[in-house]
């Protein structure tokens, strides 16, 4: 899986201080090896990814640039609300279109107070229309995004249906 | 067009494709600037159909999401069926019977030809010649008596289950696929192709209309019959094999022109593959149970799962988190519309609306997939 | 005779007559040849084989409110339907049916005919335009773009008829052709005109079927861009007229098109000639109409255009040259 190792090298430079992990099997989750940050390497048959990197906010637009030199394509962003910690999980999935097969799941967690990441719509304009849809369920908001209005829901909407203390 | 033009931004018009339009396949707005008849910029509008499959998903439990999964791309339902069955398979460590998952191939597969037809149908609608819709939904009717024997409904199937799926086939819907394919193939050389692939009209139309590049496709993570057309040799089939696809021999058909005829040859080629697919599959049908063993109450272990199938429209995901519950955590459905509807703003541009409607047939959208 | 109230009176009912029966019936000719080009049955519950079926419809359509949405234009709004059908019922004046069957053979007949043709052409204008809805102006301008194209083809090639015949008046032209299908225009044997006269009724065939808006040529209304063109607004009997009035031009059209090619009211073997034959010509040529409609798409407006400007009209002047220099050498 030379794909595999070749983006391991190339996100190495931005995670310096740790070496690249794998994870064992029945520890019961990507949680276990508890992380700031760096890259892991999955088991693609059961968690349908190759590799999980944790990344902090401002890394976002230097893994997707990294992601975009090694000809991946984003194809889509998540999000994902940690009521208990009090945290906002975004994640962005990147695929190979053709070639080496590799898939790269990138995670980053902000406060659920002051939800604020950096767009990548200049480097992937896939992202605009994703990035908006996170922004629209949950709120979280991306810097320097050229539209950040609601997609999916009523532009005079004033709540975020997918956050867990979202009564209707 | 092969003259460029100067558009004039300041005498343009605004002009809505609104919702309710015979041509947006669905409930999609469009909002046109428009220069008399040429587009200046194209921003789609969407929401109309959006019911929050999302939020649904987190109420229930993981089978009480089965159903919604057909009412989303409500024309090749059993896809996304099938990559709701695969993600919670693959969370919970689930095992498939093997004669379940050529059953469900076979099933997908017919799905991918009812939906390629209807497409082709809608697509010539929209351009204006009426009489290919009849006789698309003559052979799509087929398909959707002998689905109706198995699986119970006609377009929302719900026949999947957590480790196979809930009814065997019998001798009569294998006597029955194997007259259907025979007579499809009798079909498609003089109603199919003579008849409009080679009607001179049609390919003035779309040919080099809507010309998309790979780089365009990768950019904006255009995958599945649009990506095919541009060039780009991806189907998840084949580059990421799941089910039982492995055992089956076909092509992925791919066109380099990236125009709208190129796609429209990748539908085309598309379902004489799986008529393929379909027959290999039938021959190699082996005994067994259709169900494997499932837990009552799935409570799969926490972590970030991720499933992807090939739909007729594209690269289905399924991003699921667990945390150990009964109810998934999260569940984000990467729609394959929703990127491939993504880059219609910036290719649209400068086309004649006529051009712009052809290019949005050929894109082969369905709203309530977009919108969820 | 000639000048009495009764033969006017005979001429004005009948004349309506076949032009109300046409229009509503030809409805149901073009619903039941696309049911069956499409493997379906087409009006089959109002009366036998639907043959009641305009009825239902006329009378549904009459019953409906006449809805005149606000911001449109009063006057224009409500004339211009009528003014669909006017020339269309009008150039049934001059149309020579049989050999003592014609209301008024005047001697410019075919310069009234195309004078009220452009007539029609105005009212669709009008119709777009008085119904401020974008999607009808932007319709609107299309069909005159498009009428405009294809007239003048449609004209260069009559000219080659006038010239043959020696005369305007069509039934002179119907008369020059009696006697079997080897002096039709359209494959007129002597003089050597046999080369030419093909490609006049093709391109003249061509024309018409633009000029009545017809698919493949049915840019004005089209149906899965424009909604209805500049029909959108209208509803009722305003839909109904203009709807009668496409009907009636398609008529008109192929009177036309048996008069000037196909010998009128001539029998092929020049048997027994008769207003039957006459009427078996024009019903043969709106099946064609009926037919090319269900089987081809739609092309693009400057494609469209295109076969007129660069394609039809340098053909149809050739064809005019050959055809002057034929009958100036022999």
């Amino acid at each position: 899986m030379d794909m595999l190792e070749k983006i391991q090298v190339a996100l190495a430079e931005l995670f310096p201080e740790t070496a690249p992990l794998v994870s064992q099997e029945g520890e019961g989750g990507q949680e276990v090896p508890p992380r700031e940050s760096g890259a892991l390497v999955t088991n693609f048959t059961k968690y349908g990814s190759h590799l999980d990197v944790l990344c902090r906010p401002d890394q976002v637009v230097s893994v997707a640039q990294i992601m975009d030199r090694e000809g991946y394509f984003l194809e889509a962003i998540s999000g994902v609300d940690w009521l208990d910690k009090q945290q906002f999980e975004v994640l962005y999935d990147y695929n190979r279109l053709g070639g080496k097969h590799c898939r790269v799941m990138v995670r980053t967690r902000v406060p659920r107070n002051e939800p604020m990441v950096p767009t990548i719509s200049a480097i992937f304009p896939a992202a605009d229309w994703h990035e908006r849809e996170t922004f629209d369920f949950y709120g979280v908001h991306f810097q320097g995004h050229p539209n950040l209005i609601r997609i999916l829901l009523p532009e005079d909407a004033d709540f975020h249906p997918l956050r867990k203390d979202y009564m209707p | 067009m092969t003259v460029p033009i100067h558009l004039r931004h300041d005498e343009t018009f605004v002009l809505n494709l609104g919702p309710q339009h015979p041509a947006t396949h669905g409930v999609l707005r469009v909002k046109l600037t428009m220069d008399g008849e040429y587009i200046v910029k194209a921003e789609p509008v969407l929401g109309y159909i959006h019911r929050m499959h999302e939020k649904l998903a987190e109420g229930g439990s993981f089978a009480q999401f089965m159903p919604n999964t057909a009412r989303m791309d409500y024309l090749h339902a059993l896809a996304f069926n099938h990559g709701w069955a695969l993600v919670v398979e693959k969370a919970a460590g689930i095992e498939v019977p093997e004669r379940a998952e050529y059953i469900r191939v076979i099933t997908v597969e017919l799905n991918r030809i009812a939906s390629h037809l209807l497409w082709w149908a809608a697509f010539l609608l929209d351009l204006g010649g009426f009489t290919p819709l009849l006789y698309a939904f003559d052979d799509r009717e087929k398909i959707i008596d002998l689905l109706e024997r198995v699986t119970g409904s006609r377009l929302t199937y719900c026949y999947m289950r957590f480790g196979g799926v809930y009814n065997d086939i019998d001798e009569e819907f294998i006597a029955g696929t194997r007259d259907f394919i025979k007579r499809l193939r009798g079909r498609m050389p003089r109603l199919y192709h003579d008849l409009v692939t080679h009607n001179i009209i049609l390919i003035k139309r779309i040919k080099d209309i809507g010309i998309i590049s790979a780089e365009q496709c990768r950019r904006y993570g255009a995958t599945g019959p649009v990506a095919r057309g541009s060039g780009i040799n991806y189907d998840i089939r084949k580059n990421e094999p799941y089910s039982v696809y492995p055992e089956f021999d076909f092509d992925v058909p791919v066109f380099d022109e990236g125009d709208s005829m190129a796609r429209y040859m990748v539908r085309m080629h598309e379902m004489e593959q799986s008529m393929r697919i379909i027959e290999q599959a039938l021959d190699k049908l082996p005994d067994g149970p259709v169900m494997g063993k499932a837990p009552k109450v799935l409570k799969p272990e926490a972590g970030y799962y991720y499933s992807a199938v090939e739909t007729a429209r594209g690269s289905l995901g399924h991003r699921l988190v667990c945390d150990g519950g009964k109810n998934p955590y999260k569940l984000k459905l990467r729609s394959p519309t929703f990127s491939n509807l993504s880059l219609y703003g910036e290719v649209a541009e400068g086309m004649l609306l006529a051009d712009a409607l052809a290019f949005m047939g050929s894109l082969d959208l369905v709203i309530p997939e977009i919108d969820r | 005779m000639e000048t009495s109230i009764w033969r006017a009176l005979f001429y004005l009912v009948g004349i309506m007559a076949f032009a109300g029966l046409n229009a509503a019936y030809l409805g149901w000719c073009e619903r039941k040849g696309a049911a069956r080009i499409q493997r379906r049955i087409g009006p089959c519950e109002a009366g036998y084989a639907g043959l009641l079926q305009p009825l239902a419809d006329g009378l549904k359509l009459l019953s409906k409110q006449l809805l005149v949405p606000q911001g449109v234009d009063g006057i224009i709004f409500r004339v211009a339907p009528v003014l669909a059908m006017i020339p269309a019922i009008t150039s049934m004046v001059v149309i020579p049916f049989s050999d003592n069957i014609g209301a008024r053979a005047m001697e410019l007949s075919v310069l009234l005919l195309f004078a009220l043709a452009s007539i029609g052409m105005i009212a669709i204008l009008l119709g777009g335009w008085a119904s401020g809805n974008k999607y009808a102006i932007i319709s609107a301008a299309r069909s005159v773009s498009q009428n405009l194209a294809y007239e003048i083809p449609m004209l260069i090639t009559v000219i080659t008829v006038v010239m043959i015949s020696g005369s305007m008046n069509l039934r002179d032209i119907a008369l020059d052709q009696q006697g079997g299908f080897w002096h039709w225009n359209i494959f007129r044997l002597e003089n050597g005109h046999f080369l030419t006269m093909w490609i006049s009724f093709i391109i003249f065939f061509i024309c018409s079927v633009a000029e009545t808006n017809r698919a493949p040529f049915d840019m004005a209304e089209a149906e899965s861009e424009l909604v209805a063109g500049f029909m959108t607004e209208y509803g009722s009997m305003g839909f109904g007229l203009f709807m009668m009035g496409e009907y009636l031009n398609i008529v008109v059209g192929a009177c036309l098109t048996a008069t000037l090619f196909l010998g009128g009211w001539d029998c092929p073997f020049g048997l027994t000639p008769g207003v039957w034959w006459f009427l078996i010509k024009i019903y043969i040529l709106i099946f064609t109409f009926i037919w090319i409609r269900w089987t081809y798409p739609r092309t693009q407006i400057y494609r469209l255009l295109n076969l007129s400007w660069k394609i039809l009209i340098p053909f149809s002047l050739v064809n005019l040259l050959i055809t002057a220099a034929l009958i100036k050498v022999f």
